[in-house]
């Protein structure tokens, strides 16, 4: 603990004035400074390849990771939000999430898809945190259920990539039943007997890491991840007290007892298909020889 | 190397033996007939030694610092084909015991064992090989994912104890490894347990239930390790190996007294003069065992389990 700490931050920018960063040519670590090319690090899967910080990345690049060959076929990729409660905070639920579509040309904060991850067949979801910061609402909820149901029919393994502040506060009760509605299906999936892996990245929080990012045979994250129920201001204001350093980041929780292991983005393909084959025959015929 | 004081003879013929072969090296003198004489000698005197151990030096040997540990020889059997996986799921991840999925050639296993450390720092880090509540409970989780998955279970026992700290009573040491001994009982796949090192009590025995116990060689299984027991029924420490004797704890022992399932011989001079013989002993023995126990009903393994351990004790009918 540092004696000189700043307690108030020496520029503080008004939520509303903050500048979305625009694409450029160039990524700059926000760990060590390093700068790099946007093409080089695209190269390096979006981890700095001088301090190992993972860059956050969405959906498509995970599929791209851990797809063979990138491909694979979309559940329910049109699935969009309703707006049962008609909910209005300083803006109306629906043009937020209008704005949120036009941002990031996705329809929700999740997507669901099946394919093949070394030669396994297998039902991936990976939620995008650029989508209202990839909070769970009825859309996120139906797509793992969807991709467990899936999971089920084609009696393969299922894996979920969270990425979350939690549930979405514009879907109240709705948003907060999707984590008992995933719990029960993934109830199923392990009665079933058929793998599930949960891939913690940062950050995971609220009612994502107190359903089903959880709740895996096998729970993994990726290196210095926020991993926690309450964030971490609410916990610091709470307790009136400084956080101790690494507090709820992934190497705590594996201290902890939480993790079954942390794994880089390069090795977590080669990983999950480790794990699956110790813990999953695929269908004759299905899995490729050699 | 280090060497035990009744390993002092096989000490200094290694020395001359060293001192014989530098000779070689470095000069012309013909060695070739001295170094065949030394190591036919080294052989003779190693089998002698081995052959009349005595129930402490076994207990010795049991610790030698250049035994191998569980990772080791989960790293060798599996070929480095193994994940370890971390975690109760409760409060910590417990470096005294470790497990994990590896692969025995083709063979899925879930490989769970106490671990020591290999110098001071390490000794430190995996606490002596003394597990808390919490590497009882990792372990149990392990192996309910091994049997949710229906691959077969080896553990690798060694260790002198489980814990006694002031934590470790907090949070239910006793109660942890009740649970396995419970649990362990019904589990539906293949269960092997090898004593690999030390086979102290509870602490043992909470990863101990399995429808194969076998015990390397050079190791022992008691209730208590032949210090404590000397300590609380000498009151001095002392008599440890009068307590060795006493207490019956070397592998032969426990056979003839029906408490364990089989000896795995170790390689002449200990498991740890021969690391690679002991590791392909140890593989093949898994296999073997596993070629019976995998194609058995689940239900008559259990059955054959409970009964094994059921009939372990000796009274005079009433």
């Amino acid at each position: 603990m540092g004696w000189f700490k700043r307690i108030q931050e020496g520029i503080t920018t008004k939520s509303t004035e903050k500048k979305e960063i625009p694409e450029g040519a160039w990524y700059k670590c926000p760990g060590c400074k390093n700068v790099v090319t946007s093409q080089e690090f695209a190269g390096t899967l979006n981890v700095c390849a001088t301090c190992g910080h993972h860059e956050r990345i969405g959906s498509a690049e995970y599929f791209e990771v851990l797809f063979d060959g990138g491909k694979f076929r979309e559940v329910a990729a049109k699935m969009v939000s309703a707006d049962p409660l008609e909910f209005k905070d300083t803006t109306d639920y629906k043009s937020r999430l209008e704005k949120a579509q036009k941002k990031t040309e996705l329809e929700d904060a999740i997507r669901t898809a099946s394919g093949e991850l070394d030669g396994l067949p297998v039902v991936i979801s990976a939620m995008d945190f650029s989508f209202i910061g990839g909070s769970m609402g009825s859309v996120v909820g139906e797509k793992i259920a969807r991709g467990i149901d899936l999971a089920l029919k084609k009696q393969c393994p299922y894996i979920c990539i969270s990425k979350s502040g939690g549930a979405r506060m514009m879907e109240a009760g709705l948003s907060l039943m999707q984590m008992a509605k995933t719990s029960a299906r993934l109830s199923l999936l392990a009665q079933a007997r058929l793998p599930y892996i949960s891939v913690l990245t940062d950050p995971t929080t609220g009612g994502v890491t107190a359903s089903f990012a959880m709740l895996g045979d096998l729970n993994i994250a990726e290196p210095n991840a926020l991993i926690g129920f309450a964030g971490p201001r609410v916990v610091r204001e709470t307790i009136g007290k400084d956080l101790p350093e690494g507090f709820q980041r992934s190497e705590f929780l594996l201290e902890h007892g939480f993790l079954d292991a942390i794994v880089e983005r390069k090795d977590l393909k080669s990983k999950i298909a480790f794990y699956l084959r110790a813990m999953y025959d695929a269908p004759m015929g299905e899995e490729k020889v050699g | 190397m280090n060497y035990l004081e009744f390993e002092e003879p096989i000490k200094q013929l290694r020395e001359q033996l060293q001192k014989a072969q530098e000779l070689q090296d470095q000069s012309d003198v013909d060695m070739h007939s001295t170094v065949a004489d030394l190591e036919g000698k080294i052989a003779e005197v190693t089998k002698k030694i081995y052959s009349e151990l005595t129930p402490w030096q076994r207990v010795q040997v049991s610790r030698h610092p250049d035994r191998p540990y569980t990772l080791s020889y989960i790293e060798a059997i599996t070929g480095g084909r193994f994940e370890e996986l971390h975690g109760d799921r409760t409060v910590k991840d417990d470096k005294a015991m470790v497990g994990g999925w590896g692969f025995v050639d083709d063979q899925a296993v879930m490989f769970i064992g106490q671990q020591k450390g290999v110098n001071t720092k390490m000794r430190q880090y995996r606490n002596f090989g003394m597990a808390n509540p919490e590497g009882y409970r990792k372990a149990l989780r392990l192996m309910k994912l091994a049997e949710k998955f229906n691959r077969p279970i080896v553990t690798l026992i060694d260790t002198p104890g489980a814990f006694p700290g002031l934590e470790a009573e907090e949070r239910g040491q006793g109660e942890a490894i009740a649970r396995n001994l419970i649990e362990m009982c019904q589990l539906k796949v293949p269960v092997i347990c090898i004593i690999i090192g030390e086979g102290a009590s509870g602490g043992a025995l909470g990863i101990g239930i399995g429808d194969r116990v076998l015990m390397l060689e050079n190791t022992w299984y008691s209730v208590i390790s032949p210090e404590s027991c000397s300590s609380i029924l000498w009151r001095n420490w002392d008599h440890k190996k009068e307590a060795a004797e006493a207490l019956h704890l070397t592998g032969e022992n426990m056979l003839e007294l029906k408490l364990i399932d089989g000896i795995i011989p170790e390689p002449l001079g200990g498991a740890h003069a021969n690391r690679e013989a002991i590791y392909a002993t140890v593989k093949a023995t898994i296999q073997e065992q596993l070629s019976k126990l995998m194609p058995m009903d689940p239900a008559k393994r259990i059955d054959a389990r409970i009964k094994k351990f059921s009939s372990m004790g000796v009274v005079h009918s009433a």
